[in-house]
């Protein structure tokens, strides 16, 4: 049943608030290096573990650093990374997907049975053993989440391309000349971008956390990079004694994922057929 | 009479998953003229969709051989296959699912032209006038294939399969999906096409009477086989084959 107006209204807005609220967060961790108020990483022994005040709303590290600071440049590590992670893996598991799809030959079997082994570890587990094996550093941390996370997008991008390529419109617009590659580009691309857009958009959340989480285990950004899962790592031991220090990063995540969660439940609802929209 | 289409012992098998074959079409030869309209004849699962796909090159025919203006196509692959698709066009049963969701009418509509050569601009406007040919406005250009009507779209779908100027015509039960009034201005439509231009129409059909009102000859079709075959006047006088006789019972 299709949605009446004044629900579509509601989808519409709500895409429209998420998406200007992720997309102010992407423009804020843009230029954090200017907005942050102090230097990020001078340290001041004599200003150690300081309470929010004034000059510090956000207390200081056991170095005598700014979490305010620290907190506004390392949104730019870990929003970008995982940024650049999603974007990586959305577009490399679907090319993937699509040529299997597509060609349903020995290719992909191959690469299907690929996906499956990378599937078949429990994710972020095997993340960590490959970021253990690769060494610490935040592009191996990376790396690491991108070889385990593809494979969704490979199977999505897979199953989509198969049914879309039986549809009778493949056969007409085959039938009007279009060669492979065009049915490709103009036909199946278009049609399966929608739920794939919407996995990725929904990922970012989640990336962001696991990334997170391989930095606060000490596998993703090293020291004295700020990074919100590392600050935390950090000062966790100052967690009963000075908890503002490992409590406003975590924070900043808790933040950052809701709205990227809330855009991509509302990129999902806004491209969902029952919406009404063509 | 010279001919267009030439089909000899065409033969499709399909494997099921028990890893048995099925044949759908069975040593299939016939042949169409020019400017002939023939009809071919048959309940659900004899075979024509499957016959008409092998002619058209969308499914790979087991054994068989196919001539189109005496030109084995059987085979034919890439750049070759787009060049015969200049002589052969189809129309699907299903209107609507036969154009792309995303795409406006005259996207598609123009798509053949475009992939011809032709500029965008000047490939719109052919199809504003096929459209008008076709009976239908230039507003639908821009519609989508969900905001028409069935018989609206259906005519788009026609529109689109002349726009590279086809031979011959294959319709697959293209006027199943509408219902009685419309099928009987598709028909006249195609009809009325006939005498402009120079076509052939193959045209794949379950209903005697449709058939008898528009074509020369038929052929029935029973699983996989053809079963008889005629002038449309004579098989529906004097039907000789026992199934041909129960297609007529069920008519009347």
């Amino acid at each position: 049943m299709k949605k009446s107006r004044k629900q579509r209204n509601i989808v519409k807005f709500r895409l429209v608030v998420f998406a200007s609220l992720a997309g102010l967060l992407i423009l804020f961790s843009l230029f954090s290096d200017k907005l942050c108020p102090m230097d990020p990483y001078l340290q001041d022994l004599s200003n150690a573990k300081a309470a929010p005040s004034f000059v510090h709303p956000l207390g200081t590290d056991r170095y005598g650093r700014d979490m305010l600071s620290r907190i506004i440049v390392g949104s730019k590590t870990s929003i970008f990374s995982t940024l650049l992670l999603v974007t990586f893996i959305s577009v490399f598991g679907s090319m993937i997907g699509l040529i299997c799809g597509w060609f349903e030959n020995t290719i992909d079997v191959i690469l299907m049975r690929i996906a499956d082994m990378f599937l078949a570890f429990p994710g972020l587990v095997f993340a960590l053993a490959v970021a253990a094996v690769l060494g610490g550093g935040l592009q191996n941390a990376i790396i690491a989440l991108a070889a385990i996370s593809w494979p969704k997008y490979a199977r999505l991008a897979r199953s989509q391309t198969l049914t879309q390529k039986k549809a009778t419109y493949i056969k007409a617009a085959r039938l009007a000349g279009d060669s492979d590659w065009k049915l490709i580009v103009r036909h199946i691309l278009p049609n399966i971008m929608g739920p794939i857009l919407v996995t990725a958009v929904l990922d970012i959340g989640t990336m962001m956390m696991e990334l997170a989480g391989l930095s606060f285990l000490g596998l993703g950004a090293k020291p004295p990079i700020a990074e919100w899962g590392s600050m935390m790592s950090e000062t966790r031991n100052l967690l009963t004694t000075q908890p503002w220090v490992t409590l406003s990063p975590g924070i900043a995540i808790f933040i950052s994922v809701v709205i990227f969660n809330l855009f991509g439940e509302a990129v999902r609802d806004w491209l969902d057929p029952k919406n009404g929209r063509s | 009479m010279r001919t267009l289409l030439r089909v000899e012992h065409l033969t499709k098998d399909f494997s099921t998953h028990g890893g048995e074959t099925y044949r759908a079409v069975d040593d299939v030869s016939f042949s169409l003229g020019f400017h002939e309209k023939m009809a071919v004849i048959g309940e659900s699962g004899s075979g024509k969709t499957t016959l008409a796909r092998m002619i058209t090159r969308l499914t790979e025919a087991t054994s068989g051989q196919i001539f189109l203006e005496e030109e084995n196509i059987t085979r034919a692959k890439g750049h070759n296959l787009r060049n015969i698709y200049q002589k052969m066009q189809m129309v699907f049963q299903m209107p609507v699912d036969s154009f792309d969701s995303r795409r406006r009418l005259g996207d598609g509509i123009a798509e053949s032209l475009i992939n011809r050569g032709m500029k965008k601009a000047e490939a719109w406007e052919e199809a504003e006038r096929l459209l008008g040919e076709c009976g239908l406005g230039k507003e639908f250009l821009t519609r989508y294939p969900h905001e028409v009507s069935g018989g609206q779209c259906q005519r788009a779908a026609i529109a689109r399969a002349l726009a590279i100027q086809p031979k011959l015509l294959i319709l697959d039960e293209a006027t199943s999906a509408l219902d009685m009034t419309v099928q009987k201005e598709i028909l006249g439509l195609l009809d009325s096409l006939q005498e402009d231009r120079d076509m052939s129409y193959l045209f794949i059909c379950h209903d005697l009477a449709l058939v008898q009102a528009f074509c020369d000859r038929m052929i029935v079709m029973q699983k996989g086989k053809i079963v008889e075959e005629g002038t449309t006047d004579q098989v529906i006088r004097h039907p000789k084959h026992a199934y041909t006789k129960m297609l007529m019972d069920s008519v009347l």
